[in-house]
Formats: structure tokens, sequence, C-alpha cells
């Protein structure tokens, strides 16, 4: 069970939901960016929501699959391809040996994810498979994906038994388009620094428009937008931040921690993202335009819930479905 | 010292929590960090992800979705951070705290101290002086940060304290040893910084390849020594 990389992409790694116990070393949680479509993509092929899938941006990889594979595609729209043909987000779909799945152009989003049947064979490094590029440990060999390079996939006993007819099938049920939603506005909770902004301030951050510079990355995105003033703060000491929360920098911007964070930082709290936000905020790319919506801690964690419901629900089905299926 | 400690209990967001002990960065503050941290990694508090000390706080990651499905409180937030409560009200300082000790050779060689002259110079000092200050006390690891293994130890003597530089270098060698504030620091990877450069450590500071894969933890006493430019270079073949 193999698939192999005819072209990389800007930057293929492997991420599963992080790796945590380890931040009191300095060491980063990193994992997928959009943890929520990371979740889908595993489901709809019936695997654990918490297994490592592959993270790409555009341009993404070139993959040839070296055997029968059943994958999933979720998160930003790139337009993926099979054999030059089509193939839809958040549909199981059986590629078979010898297809090719490309990524034509970006549609929508910014982060794909695919996600194969039984999982991929990665290097495990303090209990995650993520790819940790700066310590050069986890995923596939600590890095992003080369041209040629080969990866292991754990086999899935129907697959190999299924005859297909052509050179992909795409499975008729899918989940929904659940990714990515119209709305630009990005909730957040008021940081321990929050109540320091000056009145005007306040106001500006949750009516004006803020842009996405391009030296946004997976450990952070820097917006550029009205500058935002604070009272004097007696004393600012460094302390453990987290993945969403929002610095505001010396020149009055603001900066978003995202998966790939420093574990500590000495710069004002204002706020922090939710996590239903972080995955949103994850599919946004450099150059667009984002709102802020303060909201409240019960929101958020209830937001929270009503995902993570959903998915638990998709995933029983998809289960049922695939049994089903492969019954037959 | 009272045995008993003050707080101040914070939301970080929808999965995190942070508790300030203090208001300055000192090491009465920091010996109240570590022994809660000890605390509460002992506690069987379910559902924690992550502790993050640092010089005056700890953050707790915690896994909100699991939680959620199994606490009965309005939020997340207000379970975890009473469960941390129940621990504050219980929690004794340890008077004689042991500190893990480590020592560490440094290369205060200008081949590899490339700012160790200018500071020795602002400071009106001779580079001898500044080695046998900075080699004069412990120091303690008041929190790792900025880079996984990078450790903020401090704090070092006022007559060598030294402002970050203006612009920061894009390139510092893994193992640089830099004093920044009254803060001391050594690189454990090759990365863009700020810290004015003192020496270097043949030593590795982080190995991915062991289990517990950085050489220094939040609390340990450090004590560096001089070594020299032949003893730098052999130590870094054997």
């Amino acid at each position: 069970m193999s698939l192999r990389i005819i072209k990389n992409g800007l930057s293929d790694t492997f991420q599963d939901l992080g790796r945590y116990g380890f931040q009191h070393l300095g060491i980063n949680p990193g994992g997928a960016m959009d943890g929520y479509a990371m979740k889908w993509a595993n489901v709809l092929v019936g695997n654990n929501p918490d297994q490592a899938v592959l993270e790409m941006h555009f341009p993404a990889a070139e993959i040839g699959f070296e055997t029968n594979t059943l994958i999933a595609l979720t998160g930003g729209n790139l337009d993926a391809t099979i054999n030059e043909v089509p193939v839809p987000l958040l549909h199981p779909v059986i590629i078979a040996k010898g297809a090719v799945l490309k990524f034509r152009r970006q549609l929508k989003g910014a982060r794909v994810y695919l996600a194969v049947a039984g999982g991929y064979q990665l290097d495990n490094w303090l209990d995650s498979d993520s790819t940790h590029i700066q310590v050069k440990a986890g995923g596939y060999k600590g890095r992003a994906l080369r041209k040629n390079d080969q990866v292991l996939m754990h086999a899935m006993t129907q697959i190999n038994a299924l005859q297909i007819k052509s050179d992909h099938e795409v499975l008729p049920w899918f989940a929904g388009n659940i990714s990515i939603e119209q709305d630009a506005r990005i909730p957040f909770l008021m940081g321990a620094e929050y109540h320091y902004l000056d009145t005007i301030s306040k106001q500006k951050m949750e009516k004006g428009a803020f842009a996405i510079l391009p030296n946004s990355n997976r450990m952070g995105y820097r917006l550029k937008g009205d500058q935002l003033q604070m009272n004097p703060i007696h004393e600012m000491i460094s302390s453990g931040v987290t993945r969403g929360t929002i610095q505001l920098l010396p020149d009055g911007q603001m900066i978003i921690l995202m998966a790939d964070h420093q574990t500590t930082g000495g710069y004002p709290r204002i706020g922090h993202i939710t996590t239903t936000g972080i995955a949103k905020l994850a599919q946004m790319n450099a150059g667009e335009i984002l709102f802020f919506k303060k909201t409240t801690l019960e929101k958020a964690e209830a937001d929270l819930l009503l995902q993570e419901t959903n998915l638990q629900q998709l995933r029983h089905a998809c289960k049922f479905r695939l049994e089903a299926f492969f019954k037959n | 010292m009272p045995s008993t400690a003050s707080y101040h209990i914070y939301p970080c967001g929808d999965h995190a929590l942070t508790i300030e002990l203090g208001d300055r960065i000192d090491l009465t503050t920091n010996r109240k960090v570590m022994a809660l941290y000890s605390q509460l990694k002992a506690s069987d508090i379910k559902g924690l992800q992550d502790i993050i000390p640092a010089y005056h706080s700890i953050t707790l990651i915690y896994d909100t979705v699991f939680l959620k499905k199994q606490v009965s409180t309005t939020t997340v937030y207000e379970w975890v951070s009473k469960e941390v409560e129940k621990l504050l009200e219980k929690f004794k300082i340890v008077e004689n705290q042991i500190s893990r000790k480590i020592t560490i050779p440094v290369c205060y060689d200008e081949r590899v101290a490339p700012d160790i002259l200018e500071l020795s110079l602002a400071h009106k000092m001779t580079i001898a002086d500044l080695i046998r200050i900075h080699c004069g006390i412990a120091y303690r690891v008041y929190m790792i940060g900025f880079l996984p293994g990078f450790a903020y130890m401090g704090s070092v003597d006022p007559s060598i304290a030294s402002p970050r530089k203006a612009s920061p270098r894009t390139i510092v060698p893994k193992g640089s040893v830099g004093i920044a504030g009254e803060q001391t620091g050594i690189y454990p990877f090759d990365s863009p910084g700020g810290w004015q450069l003192i020496g270097r450590t043949p030593l590795l500071l982080f190995d991915q390849t062991k289990p517990s894969p950085c050489l220094l933890e939040p609390g340990d006493e450090v004590q560096f020594y001089p070594i020299t430019y032949e003893a730098f270079q052999n130590f870094s073949k054997a």
C-alpha cells in the first residue's frame, strides 16, 4: 500500500491533531491548521478522527497511487482531479492503482486535506505523527514532501479485494459543505490585556476590516488594519500562549497565533480566536479581509460541542455506509 | 514567605487558562510557580493537555470537547479553574525545593562570541571580567519558550545586563550563549535572534532522538564554566 509524489507542492506535510504534553519544553503542538476539516477527512474513509492526514496548500502535490485506495478530500477547494476528471470534496472516493490525483487551481479556501483509509505509515515523534519542520521530526522524515517520495499506507483489506471498473469511483454519499462558511467574521474572546485597549481601539477591533498579510503562515497570521492603541501596561511578563491568541505588536497591528506558534509570548494578549473560529481562519488566504466578532465562552464552547456532535453523527453514518458498501 | 499563595486565574480562549502567582520576575514568585507546576503534574485533574510554567504564571491547555461531555458546570473553564482553586487551597510551597543542577561548558573565544568585545567595552570591563561574572553564579531556568528547548535563565549580574541588539541577526548558530536584559540563554537551533552573543557551548541542548529531548527543564539550576577554543573544537569532534 503506497502512494508516490510525482510533483511536490508548496508545503505538503502530514498533520494530526497535534503534539501535546511538551509545551513546557517549548515544543509547539503543531497539527492540522483546520482541525475540523482534518477530522472530517478521516471519518469519511472510516478512520479515527485523530489520524494524521496530508495537509496541502496551493500549488499542491501531484500524487500517484500505487495501490487501490479509499480516499477523501476536505477543506479548501483546490479543484482536485483524478486523471484529469474533477472529483468532489467531502465524498469518499476509490482511486485505482496507477491513477493520478492533481489540483488545478485555487477556487476557495487555503488548505486541502487528504485522508486514506487505514491511515499513513509515518514517523511518530513524542506521541504524534505531525511534522515538526524545525526539529525535523514526525510525519514523513520530519519534512515537507518532495518529488519521488514514496509514502506507505496501512493496509485496508476490503479495498484490495474490491474490483474497480474505471480509474476512480466517487461513492454516493457525502458530508455536506461544512468546512468553509460564507461569514468572514471571526469570533474572538477577550484576552487578559483587552481592557488596556482604549475605547476607540475596542470599537475599531470589532468594526474594522483587517487584511491578512503575505508573511502569514502556519506559525501565525499577521494582520494589517487601523492601528490599535493601548493605555500603558505596568509590566508585561512573558507567559504561556496558545493557538488563537491575538497579540498586539508594538506597531499597533495584530498577530494571531496558529498551529506552529511559540509556546510563550510577551506581547499583550488582547483576545483569543475560538476553536471553531481558528478552523475558519485556517481556510483564509493572505490578501483576504477579515472582521472580528466578540463572543462569549458559553457560546464558544457550545459551538465546539455542536461541531463535535456533527462529527460523531457523520462518523457513525459513514461507518454504516462503508460496511454496507463493502459487504456487496 | 507565606505558605499559601495569592493568585489570579483567567481564561485564555476556549481551551486554556492562566494562573498568575505574582507580578514580577523574581525567584520567590518562580518558586511558587514551580511548586504549583509539580503539584499540577501530580494531580489527577482530567482533560489537561499541557502545563506551561513561565516566570510568574502557569498556563493550562485542556481538552474542551472531552471535558464538555464530562462536567456539568456552565463552562468547562469554570470547572478547570475550580479544580485549580481546590489545589491552591492545599498548596504548600516546599521551602527547600530540589532543583536539578546542570553544568554547561562555554567557549567565550571571540571566534564564537561575536558580541563579547563590544559588550565588555560597553560595560567598561575586560573580557576576562565579563566571563568571570557570567560564570560567577548559577542561573535558574525560569521558563522555556521561543524555540524547543530555549531556556530563559536569570538573572545575570546587573553589571553585565545588556539590551537586545538593535537589529536581530538572521542566523544565530546553534549553541550560542546570549544575554538579553538580565536574562541569559542558549540557542538550541540555528535561528534568527536578537540576543547579544558572548559564547558558544558544544553541548547539544536539544536531541530529538531522546525520549526527553531537552537538556534543560523549567526549574533547573545552571552553572556555566569557561573552556578554551581548542577544548570547544575537540568537544564537538568527540
